[in-house]
């Protein structure tokens, strides 16, 4: 064990390094761009043993990665918010034709306004992919999660791919101390890559991806579905695996201070930590308050979050997305859906949009009035928590009278 | 396998894949598409291959040592005319199906 | 590996459902057939799809993806590089898309993967339009062709591939027809000696599309060639090199003419536009003789 002081970016690197991928395509969008950067030094000095193909889109990225994974090799690539978007469309294509690529995805908002800064709307658009989801609280989990998601999205059960969704600046830009498993642990951990399921190679041909008639689609699609329901078994026990041999404790949700907490907040990468700190203050007053943290987003831990929430009375639920046409973001959705039948109240939050920091008065902010809720002091809440007063009137233009 | 070392015929086993693929090489009765079928003058015919290099279908063959040194593969022809358009001696006519392949 | 169900010569199946005298079946037959079965082809939606095959159907021997309708260069891309990254260095990778998946929606992969110079086979069949949802216009469709979307004749010219592959100094590009297999099968066979991108660009008839008789695809494509509508020339090692120098221009009518595209056209217009072909070709051949 080696600890480094790393930023999330470089932990990201470490871990594809560690992972010995073989080819990299990988275009650069702030705040991922270290990444494209760090990657092409490490071959360019010898370092990485992988061809890097330096491409003109996010769009050629996914695909060259994908086709390269095709191939018999761990692929990577690393995008963010539009970039992502500009994947889309093959986004569908690496899941359906079941290439495990695992790719770190650096949260940043979607336009419009224009952002450079975090909020999940990007992954959050893409979690209806077919690619698994994990969310990151801190640098340390990134490395963690990356291997955590390769070896689960390489297992025979399993076979979608996987991104590992970390926050921007919050966690890209943030150094922390890291302790970077040795190779030969992770070689042990992982294994080396092999090919199977869908591949190309001359000796042994197939047609990958033709069109499918309306008689075999659903079942392709339903292949896909048992894939998830098995990766929300299989994760767990690769996150056991990873304990074992790396001795860090790893889990699908994250329940913080829930066993006899009145109300709990949930919530998704790096604002858990904020909120963790809170709860801790909050207690320390007295509040019967926790948290529960979903670290495995796709797919949906539906029973694992009934399971931990159900006798709670108040649940509020913090999107860092808009969910816009909707009463609160997707997290709120499938969490009311996991707990409809529970009887606990689940409310909806947005907060953290397009960079704006979630500190610990947010989150004591949507605490007291879950208490107050749950005290039956009042039924309303504020779902925008930290919008401002003035929403309406932030720009102004002067006319001619 | 197109490539075995040792040239032995390989033992095979069906295994199941996940996702779309095609793994059955196979071709359609595409001879059903047909409305005019070439037919060759064998006397106007020299043999020069024209008809099967241009055939998009890659379904005529050339045996020089026969009379009827044309032969078409009538299950695949779509009866497209190209074969008797570019015959430099206009050896092929074509000929209006009547229902019978 | 394929089940074979059907006997056949050479790597694509005989009984492919393109239409009757689809110029593309048979160049896709010859760039196979050079290339041979070493090979791994990637096919974006389109007509050539048709080989790709249907549910667990396909027509083709050898091993390969349907890719997005803009991603080719780049699917090529990755194979290449996923194959160099466990020493395969003799597979040939090959992408064969349609004119509107490589001058179109798929032009800024093209130049990604010839500007970073991918060691790949690229090959555009260029039928001018999209025909597989139904001919519509595109960016190769040629001046005042009639197509769905552009009823009344398309108002611009159409995009040059090679010259615009030219611009990104690529190591071999040349264009190609149907009416002229030999030298097609030399070019496919160059391409693929090629150390580096290597791109075709082949003029491929359509008469579903075209709306002409089937059985003059070949004629069409040699008529395009004689009249000067279509150029056969190479760009290799920074020059041009033109195939077949015209000493004197065939009737623009010998090309339009049988097809419906062209129908509406006018006796002046089908003045004009025999002008404006000629022109074309004089100074693409000026171009190439003060050494471009």
């Amino acid at each position: 064990m080696a600890y480094k002081m790393l930023d999330g970016n470089a932990a990201a690197v470490e871990a594809m390094v560690l992972a010995r991928v073989k080819v990299i395509s990988a275009y650069p969008i702030t705040p991922q761009s270290y990444i494209a950067e760090k990657l092409a030094d490490l071959v360019a000095k010898g370092v990485l043993d992988a061809e890097y193909i330096r491409v003109e889109s996010e769009h050629t990225a996914m695909t060259a990665a994908t086709t390269a994974q095709l191939t018999g090799v761990r692929a990577a690539t690393a995008t963010s918010s539009v970039g992502l978007a500009l994947m889309h469309e093959v986004l569908g294509m690496t899941a359906g034709i079941r290439m495990p690529v695992v790719m770190p995805v650096v949260n940043r908002a979607l336009l419009s306004p224009w952002s450079l800064w975090c909020d999940h709307s990007d992954t959050m658009d893409e979690r209806d992919s077919g690619w698994m989801q994990f969310y990151c609280q801190d640098v340390q989990d990134i490395i963690d999660l990356m291997l955590v998601a390769y070896k689960t999205a390489e297992h025979d059960q399993v076979l979608l791919p996987a991104m590992v969704c970390f926050d921007g600046f919050f966690l890209s830009h943030s150094m922390q101390k890291v302790d970077v498993p040795e190779q030969e642990l992770v070689d042990n951990f992982l294994g080396e890559y092999k090919r199977k399921n869908l591949y190309l190679d001359t000796s042994d041909p197939m047609f990958v991806n033709d069109l499918t008639p309306p008689e075999d689609y659903t079942e392709f699609k339903y292949q896909m579905k048992v894939a998830m329901d098995n990766a929300l078994q299989v994760a767990p026990e690769v996150m056991a695996e990873f304990e074992r041999s790396f001795g860090r404790k790893l889990s699908i949700i994250e329940e913080f201070q829930t066993a006899d907490a009145d109300v709990v907040l949930v919530t998704l990468g790096s604002m858990s930590g904020t909120a963790k700190q809170t709860v801790l203050r909050l207690r320390e007053k007295g509040l019967k308050v926790g948290l529960l943290r979903i670290v495995l987003y796709r797919p949906f831990p539906f029973k694992q979050i009934r399971e931990a929430l159900k006798n709670v009375k108040v649940v509020g639920v913090l999107d860092r997305s808009s969910g816009l046409g909707l009463p609160g973001g997707p997290v709120w959705v499938e969490v009311s859906c996991a707990l409809s039948g529970c009887g606990a109240v689940v409310k909806p939050y947005i907060g953290g949009l397009g960079g704006r920091d979630v500190p610990e008065s947010t989150i004591e902010k949507i605490f007291n009035e879950l208490l107050a809720i749950k005290n039956q002091e009042t039924e309303t809440h504020t779902s925008w928590i930290d919008t401002k007063a003035n929403a309406m009137d932030i720009r102004e233009v002067l006319k001619v009278v | 396998m197109q490539k075995q070392p040792d040239g032995r015929t390989p033992e095979l086993k069906k295994c199941r894949v996940l996702g779309p693929m095609a793994s059955i090489f196979t071709s359609a009765n595409t001879g059903s598409f047909r409305i005019e079928r070439p037919v060759v003058d064998y006397d106007k015919c020299i043999k020069c291959g024209i008809c099967a290099r241009n055939c998009p279908g890659n379904i005529i063959e050339i045996k020089k040592e026969q009379k009827e040194c044309v032969e078409i593969d009538y299950y695949y022809c779509k009866g497209c005319g190209i074969c008797a358009n570019e015959c430099p001696q206009k050896a092929i006519a074509m000929v209006r199906e009547r229902g019978e392949h | 590996m394929y089940e074979l169900h059907s006997a056949s010569k050479g790597l694509v199946s005989h009984g492919v459902t393109t239409c009757a005298g689809c110029a593309l079946e048979l160049i896709f037959r010859n760039v196979l057939d050079v290339l041979g079965e070493d090979t791994i082809i990637v096919i974006p939606p389109g007509c050539s799809a048709i080989f790709s095959g249907y549910g667990k159907e396909t027509a083709i021997k050898i091993p390969g993806i349907q890719g997005t309708l803009e991603s080719t260069a780049a699917a090529i891309s990755g194979i290449k590089r996923g194959l160099l990254a466990q020493g395969n260095t003799h597979t040939t990778v090959l992408g064969f898309a349609g004119d509107g998946a490589t001058l179109d929606i798929g032009l800024q992969s093209l130049s990604g993967m010839v500007e970073r110079n991918e060691n790949v086979v690229y090959v555009c069949y260029d039928n001018e339009a999209y025909m597989n949802t139904g001919i519509q216009g595109c960016s190769s469709t040629p001046l005042w062709a009639s197509t769905t979307t552009t009823p009344s004749g398309k108002p611009t010219p159409s995009k040059e591939l090679v010259r615009i592959l030219a611009a990104h100094n690529i190591p071999y590009a040349a264009t190609a027809s149907v009416a002229y297999l030999t030298d097609l099968r030399r070019k496919v066979k160059k391409a693929k000696e090629t150390e580096g991108a290597a791109v075709l660009h082949v003029q491929t008839p359509c008469p579903t599309g075209w709306r002409f008789d089937p059985a003059k695809t070949i004629e069409l494509a040699r008529a395009a060639v004689e009249t000067g509508f279509w150029i056969l020339y190479e760009f290799e090692n920074g020059k041009f090199i033109i195939n077949k120098k015209l000493k004197s221009f065939k009737p623009i009518e010998a090309y339009i003419k049988g097809q419906g595209r062209f129908k509406h056209l006018t006796a002046e217009e089908i003045e004009k536009l025999q002008a404006a072909v000629q022109q074309s070709y004089e100074r693409f051949v000026n171009s190439c003789n003060a050494g471009q």
